[in-house]
């Protein structure tokens, strides 16, 4: 069942079409800081797909380059069939964007933002009311629709977000880090808003986050984005296995002999380590490679102890590639405080 | 799930949806961002009811107590060796006051002044909003969407035109309450004025929005208001005529806008002789009106496009 589910999330995207292509992209900002440095990717019709890394990497910034508030120093990018420098205004016709911040105008009540970036999409009003209220059933906002926007909570505030941004029913939807600071249970719902959007709609969706599991459980693809440079790029598959695949422990009871050589012949076997008492071992596919590793090890004489198997995470990708850790809560409170601190002084 | 998922949707449609008519048109979006600030404007009363209240202070303490009018009539002059009688005396301070300020009444001829400080004020904050919408992300927000660079900052020009000309017209009415000589005031004097005021509004609100184009804190947004409020006011004759003024400071009062829509406004509402010809008020007017908005809709094309 969850293999099926990776398969098909993983299924082959060269039939699809690129609805994004991204070339060199860079952007220096005045005072010489590289805060993107010559990223190429594309993004396919259909998919979500997802930039991780953690604060600074460079993923706002690229979002605002791909929508066109920044113009970006050097490469080059292709958004729905036109080009960011040349077009950027049929790129806005076409595209959605729900800002890392919430901007909404506070003094307005969550219809009233709704139906102005109707009007500013050129929206005649009539259909603009329906997909009003159809947006604000979706993000679950109708019944605070008529309160001033001031009195929502941060949760409500991203919905709305949400919903400003889907109004001109946008072929790519550009998410910048959508769920941050949420609890747990309204990250749920915009999740399950997003996939919403891509399954049904058939939407594209570009977004960004430093919530492995985010990307883990959201993304059909990553890329995975540190010091403004993508340093990994795949399907979440695709980058697990890329460390190796499964990780299996195996104590034996003869500690005094040394398998690495022998288990290294077991079918699919990429890497044996021994560490101590045990070794550590790498498949892509843990859970056939395990029995076999028993049956050749049992065959040989040999007594298994403990057999253990593990499956990577994306942690370890990271982990891996970017030669640290996500320290995914801290970063969050962090950000968080700054997000609300910045809202305090501007009201001051 | 996924059928409630889908009611919950709703007619949400975006595959094959039907056509929709969209406005692609240089315009649109314009008045929707207008009137976005103008609801933050009437839907708060109290803030009407504030912005007036300087300007009616203004006129009640400022037009009733420089009486320059009392100055000759109410005192009585006994210079040793000369004898002048009172009818004398009263005659020399009306022609005074004629040539001066072409009325005898000090305070309908600070009215008419009063009407360009209130658009001269509301104006100056016309910036402010667009500093606002840049550190709330607002502004980002409105870039990212395909609505024309110049309607942004029109937008806020046409709002900040119609609140001044209602506050304008609030503190009309309160002046002739109090007092302002109405026996020369037609429906074509009205009209007149307030389209002269339009034309100082939107030239002043452009002007400040310039200068607010590129700005990010606030701080420096008020210095800059600051520092031009006051002498654009007093640099003009709405206080005071400027031709009583030192030469360098004529200068400056004959190349201020708030100078010929005072000035036009007294021609029309009080019949006094100006200090330029109605046709040339208005042709300043509008040359200035023109002018910066439309530096201002190049500048916000240059600037607000990244
Ligand atoms: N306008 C700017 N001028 C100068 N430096 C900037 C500007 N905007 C961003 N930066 C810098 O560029 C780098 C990348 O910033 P960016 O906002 O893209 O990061 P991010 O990946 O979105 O991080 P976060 O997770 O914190 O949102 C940072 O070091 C930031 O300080
Ligand atoms: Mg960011």
């Amino acid at each position: 069942m969850l293999e099926m589910e990776e398969a098909a999330r993983n299924g082959n995207y060269e039939s699809k079409n690129v609805i994004m292509e991204v070339k060199g992209l860079t952007k220096i900002f005045e005072n010489k800081l590289k805060a993107v440095d010559s990223v190429s990717f594309s993004v396919y019709e259909g998919e979500i797909f997802g930039f991780l890394g953690p604060n600074g990497a460079g993923k706002s910034t690229t979002i605002k380059m791909l929508t066109t508030l920044l113009r970006p120093s050097e490469g080059d990018a292709v958004v729905c069939g036109f080009d960011i420098r040349k077009q950027p205004q049929e790129v806005r016709w076409s595209v959605g964007v729900v800002p890392q911040e919430y901007t909404a105008d506070e003094d307005m009540t969550g219809l009233e933002n709704i139906m102005l970036f109707a009007n500013l999409y050129g929206i005649p009003g009539d259909v603009a009311r329906k997909r009003a209220d159809e947006l604000l059933m979706l993000v679950e906002l109708n019944e605070a629709a008529g309160r001033k926007v001031s009195t929502y909570s941060g949760g409500m505030r991203r919905r709305l977000e949400l919903a400003c941004g889907l109004v001109n029913h946008p072929k790519v939807l550009f998410l910048d880090e959508p769920t941050l600071g949420l609890d747990v249970q309204t990250r749920t719902a915009v999740w399950r808003y997003i996939r919403i959007l891509k399954e049904q709609y058939g939407m594209t969706l570009f977004l960004t986050t430093h919530y492995l599991e985010e990307a883990d459980g959201l993304c059909d693809r990553v890329g995975i984005i540190d010091h403004g440079k993508i340093v990994r790029l795949g399907t979440t598959g695709e980058l697990k296995s890329g460390v190796g695949g499964d990780a299996i422990e195996l104590g034996i009871r003869e500690k005094d002999v040394d398998l690495t050589s022998f288990i290294m012949k077991v079918d699919s076997v990429t890497s044996v380590v021994r560490e101590n008492d045990h070794y550590r071992i790498k498949a892509p596919l843990g859970e056939e490679a395990a029995p076999a590793i028993m049956d050749a090890v049992r065959s040989a004489g040999y007594h298994v102890d403990r057999i253990s198997l593990t499956k990577p995470t994306l942690d370890e990708v990271y982990l891996e590639y970017t030669g640290h850790k996500l320290r995914d809560e801290e970063a969050n409170s962090q950000q968080v405080m700054a997000q609300q601190r910045t809202v305090r002084r501007a009201r001051a | 799930m996924a059928t409630t998922e889908a009611n919950a949707v709703g007619g949400f449609q975006m595959k094959g949806e039907e056509q929709v008519r969209i406005n692609k048109g240089m315009l649109h979006g314009l008045w929707a961002l207008t009137n976005r600030e103008l609801k933050k404007w009437y839907k708060v009363p109290v803030l009407l009811f504030l912005s007036i209240i300087q300007p009616v202070i203004w006129l009640g303490l400022f037009g009733k107590a420089m009486n320059f009018g009392a100055l000759f009539t109410s005192t009585s002059f006994n210079i040793p060796g000369l004898n002048i009688p009172k009818a004398t005396l009263d005659q020399l301070a009306t022609q005074a006051m004629l040539s001066t300020f072409g009325t005898t009444d000090y305070f309908s001829f600070l009215a008419v002044g009063m009407l360009s400080f209130i658009i001269l004020f509301t104006a100056m904050f016309s910036g402010m909003s667009i500093v606002w919408d840049r550190r709330f992300g607002f502004l980002d927000k409105l870039l990212s969407t395909p609505v024309a660079r110049g309607s942004i900052v029109m937008g806020k020009v046409f709002s900040s035109i119609i609140r001044s000309l209602a506050q304008a017209a609030v503190v009309l009415v309160v002046a002739v309450l109090l007092g302002m000589d109405t026996a020369k005031i037609t429906v074509v004097g009205l009209a007149g004025t307030f389209l002269a005021l339009f034309l100082m509004a939107m030239g002043l609100s452009a002007l400040f929005l310039m200068l607010a184009l590129r700005s990010t804190d606030w701080q420096s947004q008020m210095a800059i208001m600051n520092l031009l409020n006051l002498p654009l006011l007093f640099a003009s004759n709405a206080l005071f005529p400027s031709k009583l003024m030192p030469a360098w400071l004529q200068v400056v009062a004959k190349l201020n806008p708030v100078s010929y829509a005072t000035d036009a406004g007294r021609q029309l509402l009080l019949g006094v002789p100006g200090f330029a010809s109605l046709g040339f008020d208005f042709l300043f007017l509008t040359a200035f009106a023109a002018l910066f908005s439309g530096v201002g809709i190049f500048l916000s094309w240059r600037y607000l496009s990244r």
